[in-house]
């Protein structure tokens, strides 16, 4: 059985408006059981990782954003929203999760499947 | 097998080379030769009268004292010498040289020829000839130990439960260490010197003085200018009889007399043997040219060593020669200097203890209340000699000045107490990779200097990358100092370590007058006006807490610019949960207020309700979608116990009750706590009256402190702290009133608000600034700015409002959303590939 061939369900979910979240902040939302922190730049790009973090499990979305990065508020680890990758420290990646907005200003995220670590993004 | 393949191999240019001694000397000699590729040359054959391999032997004294294992001291176990090919014939005595055969003789009757012969026989504890040394045999008398060996030290431990009491014969160096060993184990401790002061051979008289003042302090009994005659006890030790007829009951006895160089060997093999076996330059005995003496045993150019250091200087010239590296390698002599602890205490010497002659310059200074003895000798400007005791701070410099022959300074004061800054460094240099300099997030000095060697070469990239100084940055000046230490040339200057935030590339100064001049009121305008549109996050806290309080009320306040305890108005804790504290004016509160606290903490089961440091009560644990609601029920203002800002002013009871209270601490506290409440600061304000100069409620220690003082007026400090740092605050001025208290009060905050870095606490600015400059500013006016701080201070107190009413209006409806819910689940499935 090739790579190419494996095959996983991932699961959309509606969070709904984007003004759910204040702008230039994050929010924590528990979507099938799970915990994940939602992000809004103030110019609405959004993005969905873990919500805690791997080092004390800080919640993320109480951190500060900007730069498409967020910064832990427990301890100041900072980590590229992106990628999950940590920024100049060595805490491990964040889960990361394909997140998008509607037309109507909805955000979407993909939960399963395709989930990715660090540099796969 | 290795010794079998080596010997097939062994073709005719190989030489056997035979060490008599498997000391510290014998075996770093051939160490230092098998390093220089001496193994190819010669078939290595070591004899040692000890049973085990080669220990260090400066340790025994630990060992006696219980600071160090056994194992600590072993520098090559037995395995070493198999490992590298060299024969070691332990617990054998060589009892016979034959120069002629070229052969050495063991007590076992081993014969070893040799090509080339190295004396390393060291020396041995000298035993004075007393009365009574031994009991029946001929063996030491129960009790009585010479200090040299393992064995030695090993006998002497399983000795000292059956003793109470010891005497140590001899204060020298090694005498003193083991006085130290006894009374580490308990013993009441002797030191007998025949001298009229201690460590002779090291010290001069005041410092040999000073010493046994700190030694009588720590409990040992020195008997200067003793002379032993006699150990009395029939069958074991009872006690010492001197000279002068006097006697001192004692039951074990060491005996640490000097030591004697071990030459009999040399004197029965025909050798030249003076007070040591002679050497020449080249280290070889005069008249055959296969044999050499190093170490202790070794006399050269009329000199014999006892310290380590030059001894292995030997070690090394001998191995150069004999390795064929540097076939024509000279010893020229050592320049002895050491440094090391007597019984815990700094010890550095180097070179002449008294001047030679009249032209000589004598530099000492003396503070026995702490030990410390200082003494240069100065001879045509340079360095001749030293005497460190009780503060070798400022040895490494003089070791530098002495071995190097560096013209000393002028002013020789600078060379004795140039110490704050070298101590410090110094301290960094000599400890060890494993030390924990960063106690917050527990970074070694190891981990400094691997993410140094990183490419981490600015302070903020090296604490970026290791978490050090991130904690309460107590130990930031520490990690400065390894990253100098390890950086060395590719040190690089931080440009953004002088910007007020690193996203923004101005000083604090720049910034303000840009923020005022382009009228920039929110922290999303400066990012797209001064930093080209980057949004870096870990500027933003600071930016905002600048813009509030150059614009005031006219502030933009984006909230996402703020941490998450000034977005929520509550202190965020290990687990994501908050703190409640309400305002409690001046500590002072009432039973109702109580009682609704209490209630609040019932209703919501707050796991925990704490007192806190600044007279109010916490409450701990509090879920942040159950914040407004408690806000509500308390109907008190918020505290302040999570943003950068006044916090709190702590109080004692005061005149009004108090019977030593000279002035109403806790009135004033109250009105200060009223007044300025809630004013962001570029820090943390923590603030506090006192009602007498007794201090109860340490305002001394604060940010700003008043304390009472009898004739109705007040000190005002400013720049205390008693945290991570402690410094006792500056008096800024005395007043004679609550309202004059009130009005430096505020002008010294707006002062602090617009002079000082984010962060930087009052316990640093003050210091930055200067009291000096301060007084001038704020109190005698001299730049003209007071009129406008007092307004500036009045304008921010007239715009605060009790954020604690965002429980009635929120700011954004998640403002204190704990977690939320997705609107639609499942609204589409995909399929995704997976790598």
């Amino acid at each position: 059985m090739s790579a190419a061939a494996l095959r996983r369900e991932s699961v959309q979910f509606d969070l709904g408006s984007i003004d759910r979240i204040p702008p230039g902040e994050g929010q924590t939302f528990l979507v099938d059981g799970r915990e994940i922190a939602v992000f809004r730049s103030r110019e609405d790009e959004v993005w969905a990782t873990q919500a805690r973090c791997p080092h004390k499990a800080g919640l993320l979305a109480d951190g500060i954003v900007g730069d498409g990065q967020v910064i832990c508020p427990l301890h100041s680890y900072k980590f590229d929203l992106g990628s999950g990758a940590p920024v100049r420290n060595e805490c491990a990646s964040l889960r990361t999760y394909r997140t998008e907005i509607t037309t109507d200003r909805r955000v979407l995220v993909w939960i399963g499947g395709r989930e990715t670590w660090g540099a796969d993004a | 097998m290795k010794q079998v393949e080596k010997d097939l191999f062994a073709g005719p240019d190989r030489q056997r080379l035979v060490v008599i001694g498997n000391g510290m000397v014998g075996a770093r000699f051939v160490e230092e030769l098998l390093a220089r590729g001496g193994g190819d040359r010669y078939d290595v054959v070591m004899f040692g009268d000890e049973p085990t391999g080669n220990y260090n032997r400066i340790l025994l004294s630990g060992i006696l004292a219980g600071t160090h294992e056994l194992e600590d001291t072993y520098i090559n176990p037995l395995e070493w010498y198999e490992r590298n090919g060299v024969t070691l014939h332990a617990g054998v005595r060589v009892t016979s040289v034959d120069r002629e055969q070229q052969l050495v003789r063991g007590d076992n009757g081993l014969l070893e020829p040799y090509d080339v012969l190295v004396f390393a026989t060291g020396s041995s504890a000298f035993v004075p000839p007393l009365k009574g040394l031994s009991g029946h045999g001929t063996e030491l008398k129960d009790g009585l130990f010479a200090f040299r060996t393992l064995n030695d030290c090993d006998r002497m431990i399983e000795y000292v439960p059956r003793a109470r009491t010891a005497a140590v014969i001899g204060g020298g160096l090694l005498g003193l260490e083991a006085a130290r060993g006894l009374l580490e184990r308990g013993l009441e401790v002797h030191v007998v010197h025949l001298r009229s002061h201690l460590m002779e051979m090291q010290l001069d008289a005041p410092a040999g003085h000073l010493l046994r003042a700190t030694l009588e302090q720590m409990g040992v009994k020195v008997h200067l200018d003793k002379m032993t005659s006699e150990v009395l006890g029939a069958e074991r030790v009872e006690g010492l009889g001197f000279a002068d007829g006097s006697t001192l009951p004692c039951d074990m006895v060491v005996v640490s007399a000097g030591i004697r160089p071990n030459v009999a060997l040399a004197l029965d093999a025909g050798l030249m043997v003076e007070r040591g076996i002679v050497v020449t330059d080249e280290l070889r005995c005069p008249g055959d040219p296969r044999v050499y003496a190093i170490g202790e045993c070794a006399q050269h150019r009329g000199q014999l060593y006892g310290l380590v250091a030059p001894l292995w200087e030997q070690a090394k010239v001998l191995a150069d020669r004999l390795a064929g590296r540097i076939p024509d390698a000279v010893y020229a002599g050592s320049r002895v200097s050491t440094k090391l602890k007597v019984m815990g205490i700094d010890l550095a010497v180097m070179g002449d203890q008294e001047p030679k002659d009249t032209n000589d310059e004598v530099v000492t200074y003396s503070e026995p209340s702490r030990g410390i003895y200082k003494k240069l000798v100065v001879r045509d400007g340079l360095l001749r000699g030293a005497i460190l005791l009780g503060d070798a701070g400022a040895a490494p410099m003089l070791l530098q000045a002495f071995d190097r022959g560096t013209e000393l300074p002028d002013n020789r004061a600078e060379l004795l107490f140039q110490l704050a800054v070298a101590e410090s460094s110094t301290g960094i240099a000599d400890l060890p990779a494993s030390a924990q300099i960063c106690n917050c997030n527990g970074v070694s000095k190891g981990a400094l200097i691997a993410a140094v060697e990183g490419g981490a070469c600015t302070l903020k990239s090296l604490c970026e990358a290791t978490r050090a100084g991130l904690g309460c940055g107590a130990c930031k000046p520490q990690v400065q100092q390894v990253l100098e230490l390890a950086a060395g040339d590719s040190l690089r200057e931080d440009p953004s370590a002088h910007y007020y935030v690193p996203g923004v590339p101005l000083t604090k100064a720049e910034l303000v007058s840009a923020v005022r001049e382009r009228g920039l009121r929110s922290v999303s305008a400066v990012f797209a006006q001064l930093a080209g549109g980057q949004q870096d996050p870990s500027s933003k806290a600071g930016l905002a807490s600048l813009l509030r309080t150059i614009w005031g009320k006219e502030y933009d306040d984006e909230r996402d610019a703020r941490f998450i305890n000034d977005r929520v108005h509550a202190n965020v804790q290990k687990d994501g949960t908050f703190t409640v504290v309400p305002r409690i004016f001046g500590g002072v509160t009432t039973a109702a207020e109580l009682r609704r606290i209490a209630d609040v903490a019932e209703k919501y089961a707050v796991p925990m309700v704490k007192i806190t440091g600044g007279q109010r009560i916490d409450l701990v644990g509090v879920r942040k979608d159950e914040l407004p609601a408690m806000w509500r029920e308390l109907g008190m203002p918020s505290g302040h116990a999570y943003t950068k800002s006044f916090r709190t002013c702590k109080t004692c009871i005061g005149s009004e009750f108090c019977r030593y209270g000279v002035g109403d601490s806790t009135t004033l506290g109250v009105q200060i706590e009223r007044r300025y409440q809630g004013i962001e600061t570029p820090a943390k304000l923590k603030l506090a009256t006192a009602g007498c100069p007794r201090n109860c409620s340490e305002a001394t220690t604060k940010d700003i402190g008043a304390v009472a003082i009898e004739g109705g007026r007040w000190e005002i400090y400013v720049g205390g702290a008693a945290g991570g740092h402690v410094r006792k605050g500056d008096i800024l001025t005395v007043v004679d009133s609550h309202d004059k208290v009130l009005l430096y009060t505020g002008r010294f905050m707006q002062y602090y608000r617009e002079h000082a870095k984010y962060l930087e606490r009052t316990y640093d600015f003050v210091p930055r600034i200067g009291i000096e400059k301060l007084r001038s500013l704020l109190v005698d006016d001299a730049e003209g700015i007071c009129a406008q701080l007092d307004a500036d201070i009045q304008a921010a107190v007239d715009a605060y409002v009790d954020p604690w009413q965002e429980a009635v209006e929120p700011v954004h409806p998640s403002q204190f959303a704990d977690t939320l819910q997705p609107v639609g689940a499942a609204a589409g499935a995909s399929w995704e590939e997976i790598r």
